[in-house]
């Protein structure tokens, strides 16, 4: 007691302690070991060594390359998709939802109650080719008779939508829910109809809140492997797949250790250049 | 769609004002007849009837709840009547968008947009109205040097003072040229000092521009302050509706009296046209026009500073000092009488005068003039 009153100036890092030691143990260390693993090189019968094998970030590139822009792809298309469905869902019920708003949250994030793997085994059934949505659409004739959802890019990218929506609803709502309504009287007072007044204030100050959500959602589904694996096929696999099966199947660590690191970086960069579009100003508001 | 209502068409002048209308000259610029808000059960503004002259400034004053920020919001568009008819010049305009109204909004705490700079705060209501380039810089800059933020351009709302939002507020809503410009509480985020200088601005700032204001305000120094005209309102009706000096020299009623500054309020009963006898006390003169011939139970009000402490004047009324307090330009003093007890300010006129006598027996009169009266206020309780 004493002691902190006499020095004031170790409290705040006497509150970060906690959580850097943490990082330190399960994050750094971690991180460390799998630099030096993917600089190793051998097989898993003669066992690894450290011998500063760069080839295998370039084997990681050259072999897998359709993977790893499959990966961005679905998890493009995926984090847009998650954007339109959510944005007027977050909209409605922060501006809507009277009362209800919180309920509403819950069923929005009601799905987490259950485990991923198993929401997407449901997405398995549902979109099996003796399911009623594959029936209708043939009925209807969307898909020829012998058409399917399983297995094709549209389950996959389906499920990863279906999945990670949650995590682009909830930051969406928070920067909606939070903004002050008479801004946007003030916009309509200016002359600017509901729908410009939107596009000119709701929109702008909702970036946030869209950054956020992007980022939760598309940094995941980039990595992500369990969706590709139980709707897709072989055609659709992603990265993670890759890095998966090279880590528990082949038990070929130093390729599988590249290889995540060629995402991360891949990753960052692509949040670095979209940070920059969006603009840094409006990430922190 | 509507945002394209042109600069053209928002100076154009009301020409074509019906010949059925009386007054086609002085036709007001707002006007409202017979509106009426009702809130699920509540009624906010209840069947209110009013017109407020092109050019003036008006002030709509009482306390929270008696429907003034509701009738704002009434001719602001953000609010429909369920019953009655609002008017814009010659235009009825119940039905019609806010953003289809020739009439802006400095809005309480300003609504400033947070992610635009005030040239685009302030370019906001042109630019939707279709103002291009160089001419909206110009227009901005104008209208910034009108309310004092020149070469503020460039600067985001939360990088300036509360007084400095305030009137970047102002400059947003002046800058679309109005017809009407409707105030709500501008003033309540300022401290009391800024508030002062910013009344008077205000009011200057509505002389130069020439634009019809109305302003909803509780505090009823500041509409005394800047009002042409004052509306005092109480549970959606207007008790009384006149110039400043009007409401606090001949108060219609009791709510009004209580409310604009302080005031002495006796209970008495009329004896005559012009007299009233007060209750366990003498007979009082009042002019015959405050009596307005009412009889019975009546209320007598006398404003504290109109009461002298010896008796020269001709309604007289014996007391005791009980209370006195020196406040510098003046000294307040409690008179217990057999009516009650009486609030009066003595100014301090003479060096060395001051608080003093307490427990002293006095005579106090006033001028019959200065009397006003209002219906008995038995029932209520100011």
């Amino acid at each position: 007691m004493g002691f902190l009153h006499r020095h004031r100036g170790l409290t705040p890092y006497l509150l970060l302690a906690p959580g850097l030691v943490y990082l330190t143990f399960f994050f750094a260390v971690p991180l460390g070991f799998l630099v030096h693993q993917s600089l190793e090189s051998g097989n898993f019968d003669i066992g690894y060594s450290f011998t500063w094998a760069w080839g295998n970030y370039s084997a990681a590139i050259r072999g897998y390359g359709a993977q790893f822009a499959r990966s961005f792809e679905y998890a493009g298309i995926a984090t847009v998709l998650a954007l339109l469905f959510s944005y007027p869902l977050a909209y409605w019920i922060a501006f809507r939802g009277g009362r209800w708003r919180n309920l509403f949250l819950l069923f929005i994030v009601a799905p987490f109650f259950v485990t991923y793997l198993i929401r997407t085994l449901a997405w398995e059934t549902i979109l099996a080719d003796q399911g009623p949505v594959v029936r209708i659409l043939r009925d209807v004739g969307i898909l020829g008779s012998g058409g399917r959802l399983l297995a094709t890019s549209v389950a996959v990218v389906a499920g990863l939508t279906y999945n990670f929506l949650p995590f682009m609803a909830l930051p969406l709502y928070v920067s909606l829910e939070q903004m002050d309504g008479r801004l946007i009287e003030a916009a309509q007072d200016l002359y600017a109809s509901r729908w410009r007044a939107f596009l000119r204030v709701t929109l702008p100050l909702s970036l946030p809140g869209v950054v956020a959500g992007t980022l939760l959602t598309f940094i995941p589904a980039a990595g992500d492997f369990i969706n590709a694996q139980l709707l897709g096929s072989p055609g659709q696999h992603m990265i993670g797949n890759v890095i998966q099966s090279k880590f528990l199947e082949l038990i070929d660590y130093p390729a599988a250790a590249s290889m995540s690191f060629v995402l991360m970086a891949t990753i960052l960069l692509a949040v670095a250049l979209y940070a920059r579009a969006v603009g840094t100003e409006k990430l922190t508001g | 769609m509507g945002e394209n209502l042109g600069v053209s068409a928002v100076h154009e002048p009301q020409t074509q004002a019906p010949a059925s209308r009386e007054h086609a000259a002085a036709t007001p610029d707002v006007r409202l007849d017979h509106v009426t808000k009702q809130f699920d059960d509540v009624v906010a503004v209840d069947d209110l009837t009013l017109e407020i002259e092109r050019g003036s400034f008006f002030a709509m004053l009482g306390p929270s709840g008696c429907g003034k920020t509701t009738t704002l919001r009434m001719i602001g568009g953000f609010e429909q009547p369920t019953a009655g008819d609002i008017y814009l010049g010659d235009r009825e305009v119940s039905g019609l968008p806010a953003y289809k109204r020739d009439v802006n909004t400095v809005f309480q705490s300003y609504a400033l947009f947070p992610h635009l700079s005030v040239l685009e705060n302030v370019a906001f209501g042109l630019r939707r109205r279709g103002v291009k380039g160089a001419d909206v810089r110009t227009q901005v800059r104008d209208i910034l040097k009108v309310v004092g933020l020149e070469g503020m351009e460039r600067r985001r709302p939360r990088q300036l003072s509360g007084g400095q939002q305030q009137r970047v507020a102002l400059a947003r809503a002046l800058v679309n040229r109005p017809r009407v410009l409707l105030l709500d509480e501008p003033l309540g985020a300022l401290d009391l000092k800024l508030r002062k200088q910013m009344q008077l601005e205000l009011k200057g700032i509505q002389h130069e521009v020439g634009i019809t204001f109305i302003h909803v305000t509780h505090d009823q120094e500041e509409a005394m302050t800047m009002a042409d005209r004052i509306a005092v309102m109480n549970g959606g009706r207007i008790e009384q509706l006149g110039t400043p000096t009007e409401l606090y020299e001949k108060p219609e009623t009791a709510f009004v009296a209580g409310f604009l500054g302080v005031s002495n309020l006796l209970p008495g009963n009329v004896v005559a046209g012009d007299r009233v006898r007060l209750r366990g006390g003498p007979e009082v003169q009042v002019p015959t026009a405050a009596l307005a011939g009412r009889t019975g139970d009546v209320g007598v009000g006398i404003r504290p500073e109109k009461i002298d402490l010896n008796g020269e004047h001709e309604n007289r009324l014996d007391g005791r000092i009980v209370e006195s307090a020196y406040v510098g330009v003046a000294t307040q003093y409690v008179v217990e009488t057999p009516c009650g007890r009486l609030t009066v300010y003595a100014q301090n006129t003479q060096p060395g005068s001051g608080a003093s006598g307490r427990d002293r027996a006095v005579t106090l009169s006033w001028n019959p003039e200065s009397t006003f009266v209002v219906d008995s206020m038995e029932e209520e309780t100011e």
